[in-house]
C-alpha cells in the first residue's frame, strides 16, 4: 500500500505546500505523476493514495487520471517510446518510423513488450516540427529520425544501453523521470548541461551571425523609472 | 544553394532568440552578463500603473495565437479588491506546427522569469504559475533550475531587490492534453480537474484561478517584456508593422531546405521566409501552408506575399496564430493532411461540447471514406454542414480550429477531393481502415 509509505506521504505533503492554503486539489496532477514514479502507472493503489491525501473520492481522482494521456492505465515499460504521427511528422516519415518500430517490437499503440521493458505509442504533435520527424524516449528528443536510426535506438535500449538524445538530458527510466514531472528538480550531475540545442532551433540565428545582422537597440536610460503621462 | 539577398537578411531581427547562441544563457550568471535582470531593476523603480500604461503604449500583443493586447489584459485586473491576484503563464505548447516556446524556455528560461517578475509587479500579484506541457520535460527541467537560481540570487521570494515586491513561482507540469492550452481549460487543469473550458463571462481577469483575478499570458508574450522595458515601447513598435508591434519567432517546418526558427519583424512574407530558409526542397513546389498552426485556415502559393502580421493574415482569410508555418508541397495531399489533423482534434476534444466531440468523430470517418476511394459527392456537403454545426457552437476555440483546415482545403483544393471520389487518384487508405466509417 502506498499509504503505508511515510516518505511518499511526506513528498505528497511537499507538493500540496506549493499551492495556496485550502487549494490542495491543485496538487492532484503532480501527485498522479508521483504515484506513477512509484508504480510505473496510475494503479488502483495510486488512485487511492491521491484520494486519501487530498480528501477526494477515488472516482474524482480516476476521472482526472483517465483524462490525460501521460497517465498510463496499465504497467508501462522502463522506456516509453513515442513517435509523432501528427500531420507534419507523418508527411516527413514519422508514420513509417512508427510502423517499423511496431513491427520490430511486435506491439501496437500503448502496448508494452513481453519483457516489460519498452512501451510504444504514437504521439500527437510534440512541438518540434522543425525537427520532423521526431521520436522521444521518456520524453527526451531524437530529432529527424529515419527508420534505421529509430531501430538502432530501440535496439540499444534492449541491450541495456542509454543512447544519448539529440535534445534532452541523458536517459533514465520512466519512473525516475516521473519524479521530475511531479515537480522535483534534476538531480543528476551535469544532466542539465548535456542537452543538445538542435541546429533547426538556431537556423535563423546562424544566418544572422554569418552575415553580421543584429536587431537594433533602443535608446533607454536604465536608471530612470518608467513614467507615462495620464491620458 | 544560393545565399538569401542582403535586403532579406536584414529582416532577421533576433531579440527573443538572441541569447540562444550563447550555450550557457540558461545559467543565471551568463544571463546576467547578457543584460539579464536589468529590465527588472528599471521596472521595480516604476509605478505599477505606469508600467501597465507603458505596455499598452508599446502595442505589444499576445504571442499565443489570439493577439490580445498585453497591457490591456494587465489593466483588466481589478485593484484594491482584497483578493489575491495571479499570473499564469501558458506554456502548454502543442498546436500542431508550433515550436517556438519550448526552445525559448530551454535556452533562455530567465527571460521568462524576469518577465514574470515584472508582470506580477504591474498587476500586484505575489504568486505565479507556469503551466508547462508535461511532455516538455527538457524545457521544464531548465526552467525549474532557473527558478531555483533566481531564488538564490534574490530575484524571487520576499522583498525582491529591496522593492517590497514578493513573488513565488511554481512550475506546474501538465499531463498530456492539448485542450489545456485553452486558457480556461488550463485553469481547471491547474486546479486539479479534467481540463475542460469554462463558460465566459466571467473572464479570468476577474474570475481566474481559484476564482481570483488572473492574467494568463503566453510564454513569448511575457519573455518579450524585459526587452520592451529595456529598449522602449517606440523601439518595439518600430520593429513590427502597423497594429503588429515587435518581432515574432516564425517557425518553419516541412518542405524547405532549412526548417527552423527565424525571428523577424512582423509583416515578413512567406516568400521571404522560404528564401531565408534556403528555398524549397529540390523537386518540391509549394502547394499549401498554414500561417499559424493547424487551427488557422490553410493558404496557397497565391498567398506568398501576404504580410505575416495580425491584419495581413486576417485580410487573406486566415489567422496569424502562433506563426507556425507548416509548408507542404505538390507531393503532399491536402485531403490527407486535413484528415490527419482531424484525427488529432478528435483525440484532443475534451468531450464537453457535443458539436466538437461528435462533429470531429464523424468528420474523421467521412475523410476515411473519401481517402479509401469510397466517398461520394454528398460527403463534401456533409463536411461543410458539419463545420457549420461546429464553428462557433462550442465553448472554446478547439472546435472552431478543427473546421479551419476542412473548409479552407475544400475552398482551395476541391479537385483533390473529387479526384479521390471520382476515382482519378489511387486511394491512400484501404478497406481495413473503413471499419465503422459508414
Amino acid at each position: 500500500m502506498l499509504l503505508d509509505n511515510e516518505e511518499l506521504k511526506a513528498q505528497a505533503r511537499e507538493i500540496i505546500a506549493r499551492y495556496p492554503q485550502g487549494k490542495s486539489r491543485s496538487a492532484l496532477l503532480p501527485m498522479l505523476h508521483l504515484v506513477q514514479a512509484e508504480d510505473g502507472y496510475v494503479s488502483g493503489d495510486g488512485i487511492g493514495f491521491c484520494a486519501e491525501m487530498l480528501g477526494l473520492t477515488k472516482a474524482e481522482v480516476a476521472a482526472v487520471s483517465t483524462f490525460y494521456t501521460m497517465y498510463k492505465r496499465k504497467p508501462t515499460g522502463d522506456f516509453l517510446v513515442s513517435v509523432c504521427t501528427n500531420t507534419m511528422c507523418d508527411v516527413m516519415g514519422g508514420q513509417t518510423v512508427y510502423n517499423v518500430l511496431s513491427e520490430y517490437l511486435e506491439v501496437g499503440h500503448d502496448e508494452t513488450t513481453a519483457d516489460g521493458k519498452i512501451t510504444l505509442e504514437h504521439a500527437e504533435c510534440l512541438a518540434a516540427c522543425d525537427f520532423a520527424p521526431v521520436m522521444t524516449v521518456n520524453y527526451e528528443f531524437y530529432d529527424k529520425v529515419d527508420p534505421e536510426q529509430a531501430l538502432a535506438t530501440v535496439r540499444e535500449l534492449q541491450d541495456g544501453k542509454l543512447p544519448q538524445p539529440s535534445r534532452g538530458a541523458r536517459l533514465c527510466t520512466l519512473k525516475q523521470l516521473s519524479r521530475q514531472l511531479a515537480g522535483w528538480s534534476e538531480d543528476r550531475k551535469d544532466a542539465l548541461a548535456d542537452t543538445g540545442i538542435g541546429e533547426a532551433t538556431l537556423a535563423g540565428l546562424r544566418l544572422a551571425e554569418k552575415h553580421g545582422v543584429a536587431a537594433p537597440v533602443g535608446d533607454v536610460e536604465l536608471n530612470t523609472p518608467i513614467r507615462v503621462e495620464k491620458k | 544553394m544560393t545565399s538569401p539577398r542582403p535586403e532579406l537578411l536584414a529582416k532577421l531581427t533576433p531579440v527573443l532568440t538572441k541569447r540562444w547562441l550563447s550555450p550557457d544563457a540558461w545559467r543565471i550568471d551568463t544571463y546576467e552578463q547578457l543584460d539579464g535582470y536589468q529590465a527588472l531593476r528599471k521596472a521595480l523603480k516604476s509605478d505599477p500603473d505606469d508600467l501597465i500604461a507603458f505596455m499598452k503604449d508599446s502595442g505589444h500583443r499576445g504571442r499565443g495565437g489570439a493577439g490580445f493586447p498585453v497591457g490591456m489584459k494587465w489593466a483588466f485586473i481589478p485593484q484594491n479588491d482584497g483578493k489575491p491576484h495571479y499570473l499564469v503563464v501558458n506554456a502548454d505548447e502543442g498546436e500542431p506546427g508550433t515550436c517556438k516556446d519550448l526552445p525559448l524556455m530551454m535556452n533562455d528560461p530567465h527571460a521568462l522569469i524576469e518577465g514574470m517578475i515584472i508582470a506580477t509587479w504591474a498587476i500586484r500579484s505575489n504568486k505565479a504559475f507556469v503551466y508547462i506541457r508535461g511532455e516538455a520535460i527538457h524545457a521544464a527541467r531548465r526552467l525549474r533550475n532557473a527558478v531555483e537560481e533566481a531564488y538564490a540570487k534574490g530575484y524571487l521570494g520576499k522583498n525582491i531587490l529591496g522593492s517590497g515586491h514578493d513573488l513565488d513561482i511554481v512550475i506546474h507540469s501538465g499531463a498530456g492534453a492539448y485542450i489545456c492550452g485553452e486558457e480556461t481549460a488550463l485553469l481547471d487543469s491547474l486546479e486539479g480537474y479534467r481540463g475542460q473550458p469554462r463558460l465566459r463571462p466571467p473572464f479570468p481577469a476577474t474570475h481566474g484561478v481559484y476564482g481570483c483575478p488572473t492574467v494568463i499570458n503566453n510564454v513569448g508574450s511575457i519573455a518579450s517584456v524585459p526587452h520592451i522595458v529595456l529598449n522602449g515601447g517606440a523601439w518595439w513598435k518600430s520593429l513590427g508593422s502597423e497594429n503588429s508591434a515587435g518581432t515574432m519567432i516564425y517557425s518553419l517546418s516541412g518542405r524547405v531546405q532549412n526548417p527552423g526558427q527565424y525571428e523577424c519583424g512582423m509583416g515578413i512574407t512567406l516568400r521571404e521566409l522560404i528564401e531565408l530558409a534556403g528555398g524549397m526542397l529540390p523537386g518540391h513546389n509549394l502547394k499549401f501552408w498554414t500561417p499559424g498552426g493547424s487551427s488557422t485556415p490553410m493558404l496557397t502559393a497565391d498567398h506568398l506575399d501576404v504580410p505575416l502580421d495580425f491584419d495581413g493574415v486576417a485580410k487573406a482569410g486566415s489567422i496569424l496564430g502562433t506563426t507556425a508555418t507548416m509548408i507542404f508541397s505538390d507531393r503532399d495531399c491536402p485531403v490527407y493532411a486535413t484528415y490527419r489533423w482531424l484525427m488529432f482534434y478528435t483525440h484532443e476534444s475534451c468531450g464537453k461540447c457535443t458539436p466538437c466531440r461528435e462533429g470531429n468523430y464523424w468528420m474523421t470517418r467521412t475523410y476515411r471514406r473519401i481517402l479509401s476511394g469510397k466517398g461520394t459527392h454528398a460527403d463534401l456537403d456533409t463536411l461543410l454542414d458539419t463545420c457549420d454545426n461546429l464553428l462557433g457552437r462550442s465553448f472554446c476555440g478547439l472546435g472552431d480550429g478543427a473546421t479551419s483546415s476542412v473548409t479552407s482545403s475544400l475552398q482551395y483544393f476541391k479537385q483533390d477531393y473529387l479526384d479521390y471520389i471520382e476515382g482519378h487518384r489511387r486511394p491512400l487508405l484501404n478497406e481495413a481502415d473503413l471499419v465503422g466509417a459508414h
